[in-house]
């Protein structure tokens, strides 16, 4: 088969709806620096944004070239070399593992490189090099240990940065991928009880009826799953009931604060309940037309916290309105539509899996990240992908769009 | 490619697709219930995050005289605030203030607990910060992000002590008036009148204060326009103009003896308006202008001369002899005496009654006397003699109808009710014992339990130089001049009452030698026991006018422990009618008035008595 010169030419159509969220974001980026009282460090942003996205695009020419098996070959390096990153990061960094300590390890003045981007980017690799070389579906539990553990160690890792918002992104890749796999559900309901558990062990009686309804289920299963996996699953659910009071306790006061404000921002209006009071009053003031670009006065008068990077959103629907919100939904809701299509018809698995991988990751971002500013979802510090300012997301992100280019170019 | 299967992957595609449409759909319904459904709700609270209303100080309406001069008015003054904040910025930035202005340790504490309060509206810090303060505040600007610096009227007193009591004071409204009916509605830092015109005629001088918002971020510090959006304006007060004499006021400080203290109350005769209410000692009332400072009012409240006391109004004083005209009115009221009568007893320096024997103040006596001459000599036989006639219990009932027992009706919110028998039982009451009938004879002559404020005292001559009727003195001069009572007296007994005291001013009168050159003067001096071992009290009162006509003025002086009051009231309040007068008559003013002064200056060797022809 002859390859194409151009490959992107031929994905246009999955690289417009990135191409004009990232232009949406330099534009977003720019309005949020447009403050009543001028802030010399976010003013210029934008600009930096735009020379960020410039290299990114050159990125995209080479990188979309890129044979498959090159990804197929380097995905274990580049996988080992970020796990290594990141857990340096949590040696070096005293104490939490800074993103500043990252910076001065990488040593690149200006940028604050966050290797968990990077180590997303590598673990998609690599679980979707791992779950292609199957002969077929992953049909037990213990099918799924060793992606499981692929994506579980840079997350315990991130978490003990601690960075709860980029574990959820690995989350998400760990079942958009094992999905994607062609994993029976009942499967991915069961691996993803004990973290369910977790959740719901806050109320005991919420917690019962879940592990009376994994009972239920395993039972209803009991001829596809080994005793062993069966008793795996019952242990782990019952672990996580147990497990979640000290849990709570090692988590620090401000994301404790965070998870609880998340079900009453009234607890502490002035305190933790103060970003996400804020970012709904904006969201909410914007009403369907908006208040006009760069005319947000939460954001003009400062109201709104990290303006620029998590809660960017929040900009959107304060100036934007309800046409801005929905009309940047629609686009990401176009762009996952696409990238499903480019898995759907891509010829190898790798390819597939890879590409809705990285949609996974990608769905997760725009789910926390837009459901925290409305409060739907309890506030995690999660960037919004090509939108939110920050060099090294946005440099993987277009990264991870290259590779899905050039794996839906592969027709091998 | 293992494990590749197209069938499946076009079911994982479709399942897929489904759950990012659930998702996404579930995002922009959130979105659809913030921006459409409630977004009314939340533009309230972006609007009220965002906007803070602060109350504009209308300027208080001015105080002025007779001819127009400012009595009290208003400049520009400086006013510190912060802004509403969470409690802890606040309390920072309260802290971090004081190293730039002086705020008292009491007046921080209070400060402090306000803001605990009532953490929702602009604390004041200072009312009136000086320029240097504000000058220092404004260049750490960006130290001091909630602090908002305004310019407000403050007040100011251009009479100084001379107007300081009947202007009085203004301060700022404290915590329980805040929580009171009558101040509902208003917000902390309003000025209000606090003693004098400044207190009387509050409501008329407040004004309503206007309304404006600033656009704030969200550390609580001003953006945009300073002077933010005006939704009300405001309204100052009313002006005042009052009956007041402001150069009167000055000339009669100017000749007041500094080191004594005392009263000199002057009243227009036709409408009982008030020209001059001089108090003596008095104090700045500048230092009152803005917020009281505690200190200062302390130290005037400790000052042994007392200069934060009224003494026209609240100082009550035995009358002495000038109460003898009282005594001559009722007696004639009552028809105890003729205007022509004589006395059966004639006065011999002294006079028995019971077993107990009466002393005139001339042991000489005065022999014979018609009730003129009584007047002009002051006999205490004559009244003694009168005030049986009238009888004890009919006395104090005309004397209390006149109002000596109680107020005089000024429109000042603080005066003194004089001290008067309300009747016979007040004998019991005080001393245990049943009054006799020879308590009248100390009250006939202005002694015993009778305590009056010089400006009732004028009042009652207001009445003699009239036709009888009192009206009650008025400072503002639209306030409703009404009669507060009238002597049941015939003009020809007036006439014979007015007699005796121009007598008084006449050769061989008690004050003749403080008679005038150009005006008629009638009056009576007093010199009033006060306190065993210190001078007595000295008094004049008085009406003055053109000769042959009806008085124009009536004049009360009362200088405490001043001794004589011939020769110190009397040239006081005489020299006070001549400044008054010859400005109204557009005669020169001349500093050698009186007939003592003609004399010493060798202007005149004749008693005016000859010229009053002319």
């Amino acid at each position: 088969m002859k390859k194409s010169l151009l490959p992107w030419l031929g994905h246009l159509p999955f690289l417009a709806p990135v191409l004009m969220l990232s232009l949406f974001g330099v534009a977003m980026i720019y309005s949020a620096g447009v403050l009543n009282i001028p802030s010399p460090v976010t003013q210029g942003l934008w600009l930096r944004q735009s020379i960020v996205l410039g290299g990114s695009i050159v990125i995209l020419f080479a990188v979309s070239r890129v044979p498959v098996r090159w990804f197929d070959w380097t995905a274990m390096p580049v996988y080992i070399v970020a796990v290594g990153v990141l857990a340096a990061t949590l040696v070096i960094g005293t104490g939490a593992g800074t993103a500043e300590g990252v910076r001065s390890f990488l040593a690149i003045p200006g940028f604050r490189f966050q290797p968990a981007e990077a180590a997303k980017l590598a673990t998609v690799l690599v679980v979707a090099r791992l779950l292609a070389r199957r002969d077929s579906p992953p049909q037990y539990l213990r099918d799924l240990l060793v992606p499981g553990l692929l994506v579980g160690l840079p997350l315990v890792l991130v978490l003990g940065q601690p960075d709860i918002g980029t574990a959820m992104a690995f989350v998400g890749i760990f079942f958009a991928v094992i999905y994607w796999a062609g994993t029976p559900w009942p499967l991915i309901v069961f691996a993803a009880s004990p973290g369910v558990a977790l959740i719901l062990s806050f109320n005991t009686i919420a917690w019962s009826i879940g592990f009376i309804l994994v009972l239920v289920g395993l039972y209803l299963y009991r001829y596809r799953l080994y005793l062993v996996e069966s008793l795996s699953v019952v242990v782990a659910n019952l672990a996580a009931g147990a497990l979640a009071q000290p849990l709570w306790n090692s988590l620090h006061d401000y994301q404790r604060n965070r998870l609880l404000v998340f079900l009453d921002p009234e607890l502490d209006p002035r305190g933790d309940g103060w970003h996400l009071i804020q970012s709904k009053v904006a969201v909410g003031s914007g009403g369907i037309l908006g208040k006009g670009f760069t005319e947000g006065t939460q954001k003009r008068l400062d109201f709104l916290p990290e303006q620029h990077t998590d809660f960017i959103f929040s900009v959107v629907g304060e100036e934007l309105g309800f046409v801005g919100t929905s009309l940047t939904l629609l686009l990401f809701g176009y762009l996952f539509f696409k990238m499903i299509q480019m898995a759907e018809e891509s010829q190898n698995l790798f390819a597939g899996l890879f590409v809705f991988g990285i949609m996974g990751v990608w769905l997760t971002h725009v789910v926390v990240n837009i459901g925290m500013t409305v409060g739907v979802v309890p506030i995690t510090g999660i960037p919004l992908p090509f939108i939110s300012y920050g060099g090294s997301f946005l440099l993987t992100s277009w990264l991870a769009a290259a590779i899905v280019v050039a794996m839906a170019s592969d027709k091998s | 490619m293992k494990g590749y299967d197209q069938q499946r992957q076009k079911a994982l595609a479709k399942r897929a697709r489904v759950v990012v449409f659930a998702l996404l759909g579930l995002l922009v319904a959130a979105f659809f219930r913030a921006q459409v459904s409630r977004s009314s709700d939340w533009l309230l609270r972006s609007e009220s995050n965002r906007l803070r209303s602060l109350t504009l100080p209308a300027p208080r309406g001015i105080i002025r005289d007779r001819t127009g001069r400012p009595m009290a008015d208003n400049i520009p003054g400086y006013s510190v605030s912060i802004l509403p904040a969470q409690v802890d910025s606040m309390l920072a930035t309260l802290n971090r203030l004081r190293e730039h202005m002086e705020i008292g340790e009491e007046r921080f504490q209070r400060l402090e607990e306000q803001v605990r309060a009532r953490g929702t509206r602009p604390l004041i810090v200072s009312m009136d910060a000086s320029f240097d303060e504000v000058a220092a505040m404004e260049e750490r600007r960006t130290a001091f992000p909630q602090l908002l610096i305004e310019t407000r009227p403050k007040r100011r007193y251009p009479a100084g002590r001379v107007g300081a009591h009947i202007v009085g004071s203004v301060g700022e409204i404290n915590e329980e008036e805040l929580s009171s009916e009558e101040y509902e509605g208003v917000e902390p830092g309003r000025i209000v009148g606090r003693s004098g015109l400044e207190a009387q005629y509050d409501a008329l001088l407040q004004g309503t204060p206007g309304l404006r918002y600033v656009e704030v971020d969200a550390s609580g510090r001003i953006v945009g326009s300073f002077g933010g959006i005006r939704t009300l304006t405001e309204e100052p007060g009313s002006d005042i103009d009052l009956n007041v004499d402001l150069e009167l006021m000055e000339w009669i400080h100017h000749i007041f003896p500094d080191s004594l203290g005392g009263s000199v109350v002057v009243l227009d005769v036709e409408t009982g308006g008030v020209l001059a209410l001089y108090s003596a000692p008095a104090y700045d009332p500048n230092v009152f202008a803005g917020v009281v400072d505690p200190a200062e009012w302390a130290r005037l409240e400790r000052d042994p001369v007392t200069p934060l006391y009224h003494r026209a109004v609240m100082g009550t004083y035995p009358p002495g002899s000038p109460w003898k005209l009282a005594t001559a009115a009722i007696a004639l009221e009552t028809g105890a005496i003729t205007p022509t009568e004589r006395m059966p007893v004639p006065c011999t320096g002294s006079f028995r009654y019971g077993n107990r024997v009466a002393r005139c103040w001339d042991e000489e006596g005065h022999g014979s006397l018609t009730l003129a001459g009584a007047i002009q000599h002051s006999c205490n036989v004559f009244f003694y003699q009168a005030g049986l006639e009238v009888g004890l219990e009919q006395l104090l009932e005309r004397a209390n109808r006149m109002g000596f027992g109680d107020r005089c009706g000024i429109d000042l919110p603080n005066q003194a009710t004089g001290t008067f028998p309300a009747d016979v039982s007040f004998w019991e009451e005080r001393f245990g014992a049943r009054a006799t009938e020879g308590e009248v004879l100390n009250l006939a002559i202005g002694q015993g339990p009778n305590d009056q404020s010089p400006l009732k005292m004028a009042q009652f001559v207001v009445a003699l130089a009239r036709d009888g009727s009192a009206p009650s003195p008025t400072l503002y001069r639209s306030a409703p001049a009404e009669e507060a009572w009238r002597l049941e007296i015939s003009e020809e007994s007036l006439d014979a009452i007015r007699e005796g005291l121009r007598r008084v001013m006449g050769p061989g009168g008690t004050a003749h030698l403080s008679s005038l050159e150009h005006f008629e003067v009638l009056g009576k001096t007093g010199t009033a026991q006060s306190v065993p071992g210190r001078e007595t009290h000295a008094w004049f009162t008085g009406m003055a006018g053109r000769f042959g006509e009806a008085p124009d003025i009536v004049v009360v002086a009362l200088v405490e422990y001043g001794g004589s009051g011939s020769t110190v009231a009397a040239p006081l309040a005489t020299k006070t009618a001549d400044y008054f007068l010859r400005g109204e008559y557009g005669i020169p003013r001349d500093t050698i008035q009186t007939l003592l002064e003609y004399y010493n200056a060798g202007r005149s060797t004749q008693p005016w008595v000859i010229r009053e022809g002319r």
